[in-house]
């Protein structure tokens, strides 16, 4: 499709308002071989009962429906995996549903529960994702990944994804980042804030005290992405907890507002055709007429630099919220970092700075907690869980860790789920001497960004303090 | 270890239906998994060894194509079409705006005398039941303005470039009908570097 009608642009609308009430976590790790995926469910939903001092079972007797967002069935070698959790988390006979759109899973999860809420079908429901992806050996996990790309036309050329994902990446480090060294630098920059973030977070796989010369010494995947620019492969659970505006008050004085849009593009990247840029609120017509003059052979749009996926997404989401400028009117963002130049090509698609300039997010300072230019609060802190980088992708509950910790940030809670030592302890994880706080100080809303593979489902889940709305309902 | 013949599986199609010969599995036992820590057991291997049969449907002239030289796309002819004059490859059975089902063009030509890079990557990774000598060398291959979609294939022989200009080769020797047999060269490849098995 490459013109849309009125009625395919329509700004989506909840029929009534929907609150995220708690969230909850496990630990993140490469490998669970002693644990059951069952039991790192349990411990997200306990952890999100704790949340609001209820017990799972007092919690539990709230839940009216449950969405389950698990990507890859065949890595588990278990169809119909939602019901063995289900059945474990003891929430038979409610009706449920298993939901699978790749990297955006975690988000497609959350964006099905609100919905459910909105329309009325349940009061409360659960989004929960998870992901098993180490009880295969690492060629065959690649393979299997590789299956999420077209079965005839792309999966027997390697069996491998990053060739068909990286392509992506090569064209926009030659087109917008002019193959620039200053560009190579800005790429490790995201890398070295997102690992670095890691380090205080004891839920984090991948937590890392480096810097941008050894992201750019670490071993080529594919030129121009290394080791160190590349996220983590995980397993672990997360999930959260929507209500409608009776039911959230009655489990938390504290809820949040969450509104989500949805987007979607083809899975070969090839078939794209091209179209004018989609605007957002913060972009004027005629603004990108020239992009191909700024950037040579950068006129191509989407092609193979811009995600339209989020770009639609982020559409729907804003025009929901009465989001203007995203770089205004959000506290803090979660980006689904999957490869530190993607990171940069989806800063553009959400319209945190135009097309062709999103490295000036990063070298600006302003996607800093402290920006490393002003000394100050950055505008915009991006990622302070370490992102899929440096904290997790375990695929089906990633984008739900990411809202999870949104509203960590905007329930002002940041440091109860991520500095006790007794959690440090319990998961086997130093904590590091030099630990501080990353709570982003006034947080009021939030953005994250739920991501699949080359971009064929993107979701954007917006969260606000419900005081703090920028649009009537 | 590679199968013997005897262990293939193989497919026909009589009589509208699939009829199977030889082995689709091979069983062999699962393992124990212990810790050598604590010597309890944590798990166990599951080995699984399958065939899956896969129908190419309206998509098999472009499979069969490749293994004889051809590169068959597909255009859109519905005169109340938007996408009118369109030129799909990869190949797609239906027009993507109408529905209606395209026609079979021939665009060996066009590959053989426009086709360029369009963007590449090179990796030393691959995963299981990869056949392709590593690095690879994936590439994006677009034509002209006529067709309005990129083609991923594989760069066989040299070194990738944006707007690098390629020219297909066809595994028609011994064709393993995948997309496979198509591979492309850099223009002026002569046919003594090309793949076993493949000619211009």
């Amino acid at each position: 499709m490459i013109k849309f009608s009125e009625k395919q642009l329509k700004i989506p609308k909840l029929v009534r308002p929907v609150y995220l009430v708690t969230a909850g976590m496990s630990k993140f790790d490469r490998a669970f071989p002693q644990t059951r995926t069952e039991e790192l469910c349990i411990d997200a939903l306990t952890a999100a009962a704790d949340f609001v001092n209820m017990t799972p079972t007092e919690l539990k007797q709230y839940i009216h429906t449950a969405y389950y967002g698990h990507f890859a069935d065949h890595f588990g070698d278990q169809l119909l995996g939602e019901a063995v959790i289900h059945d474990r988390l003891g929430l038979d006979p409610l009706g449920t549903i298993g939901v699978k759109t790749g990297g955006a899973t975690g988000g497609s999860t959350m964006w099905e529960a609100v919905k459910a809420v909105a329309s009325g079908y349940s009061d409360c429901a659960l989004a929960l994702g998870w992901e098993r992806m180490d009880e295969v050996p690492t060629d065959e996990g690649n393979h299997l990944i590789a299956c999420a790309a077209d079965k005839d036309w792309e999966t027997p050329l390697g069996h491998i994804y990053t060739g068909y994902y990286a392509v992506m990446a090569q064209r926009y480090w030659k087109i917008f980042g002019r193959e620039e060294p200053s560009f190579r630098d800005t790429m490790a920059e995201i890398a070295v804030k997102n690992r670095g973030y890691a380090r205080m977070n004891p839920h984090a796989h991948g937590p890392m005290d480096i810097t941008i010369d050894d992201v750019k010494n670490s071993p080529v995947i594919a030129h121009p992405l290394r080791a160190l620019d590349c996220c983590l492969m995980s397993v672990g659970a997360a999930c959260g907890i929507v209500c409608d505006e009776e039911t959230a008050y009655e489990i938390t004085d504290n809820p949040l507002r969450i509104y989500i849009g949805a987007g979607s593009h083809t899975l070969r990247v090839g078939d794209r055709r091209d179209m004018k840029v989609p605007l957002l609120p913060n972009e004027e017509p005629g603004q990108y007429d020239d992009l191909g003059k700024e950037f040579s052979g950068g006129d191509r749009y989407p092609g193979f630099t811009s995600f339209l996926a989020a770009r639609v997404a982020a559409y729907y989401a804003y025009n929901m919220a009465g989001i203007n400028d995203p770089l205004e009117d959000f506290d803090v963002i979660e980006t689904h970092d999957a490869f530190t130049i993607s990171d940069i090509q989806t800063y553009e698609d959400v319209g945190i700075k135009p097309y062709g300039h999103g490295r000036e997010y990063i070298e600006s300072g302003e996607a800093y907690l402290i920006n490393p230019n002003t000394k100050k609060q950055g505008k915009l802190p991006s990622n302070p869980s370490g992102g899929l980088i440096g904290c997790m992708h375990a695929v089906g509950a990633t984008g739900l860790m990411q809202i999870a910790e949104i509203g960590y940030h905007i329930w002002n809670r940041w440091d109860e789920i991520h500095e006790p030592q007794e959690k440090w302890d319990a998961f086997g994880r130093e904590k590091p001497k030099d630990w501080k706080s990353l709570q982003v100080k006034g947080a009021k809303s939030g953005l994250a960004i739920s991501h699949a593979g080359v971009g064929s489902h993107v979701t954007c889940t917006i969260l606000m303090d419900p005081n703090n709305l920028l649009k009537e309902d | 270890m590679p199968k013997t013949e005897e262990e293939k599986g193989f497919v026909e199609i009589v009589d509208g239906n699939y009829k199977i010969k030889g082995k689709f599995h091979i069983v062999e036992e699962n393992q124990p998994i212990f810790n050598k820590d604590t010597g309890k057991l944590a798990g166990v291997t599951n080995p699984r060894d399958m065939t899956y049969i896969h129908s190419y449907g309206g998509e098999a002239p472009f499979f069969e194509g490749i293994t004889q030289g051809k590169l068959l796309a597909s255009r859109c002819d519905n005169e109340h079409c938007l996408s009118k004059g369109k030129i799909f490859e990869p190949f797609r059975i239906h027009c993507p705006d109408c529905l209606r089902k395209n026609t079979i063009v021939d665009i060996t030509d066009k590959a053989k005398n426009k086709a360029k890079i369009h963007t590449f990557i090179i990796t030393h990774r691959a995963g299981a039941f990869n056949t392709l000598p590593k690095p690879i060398k994936f590439i994006n291959v677009e034509f002209d303005e006529e067709v309005a979609t990129i083609l991923m294939s594989i760069l066989a022989v040299g070194e990738p470039n944006i707007g690098k200009r390629v020219v297909p080769i066809f595994n028609t020797k011994k064709p393993t009908y995948t997309i496979m047999d198509l591979r492309f060269v850099p223009e002026g490849t002569p046919e003594t570097e090309l793949p076993k098995g493949f000619t211009f």
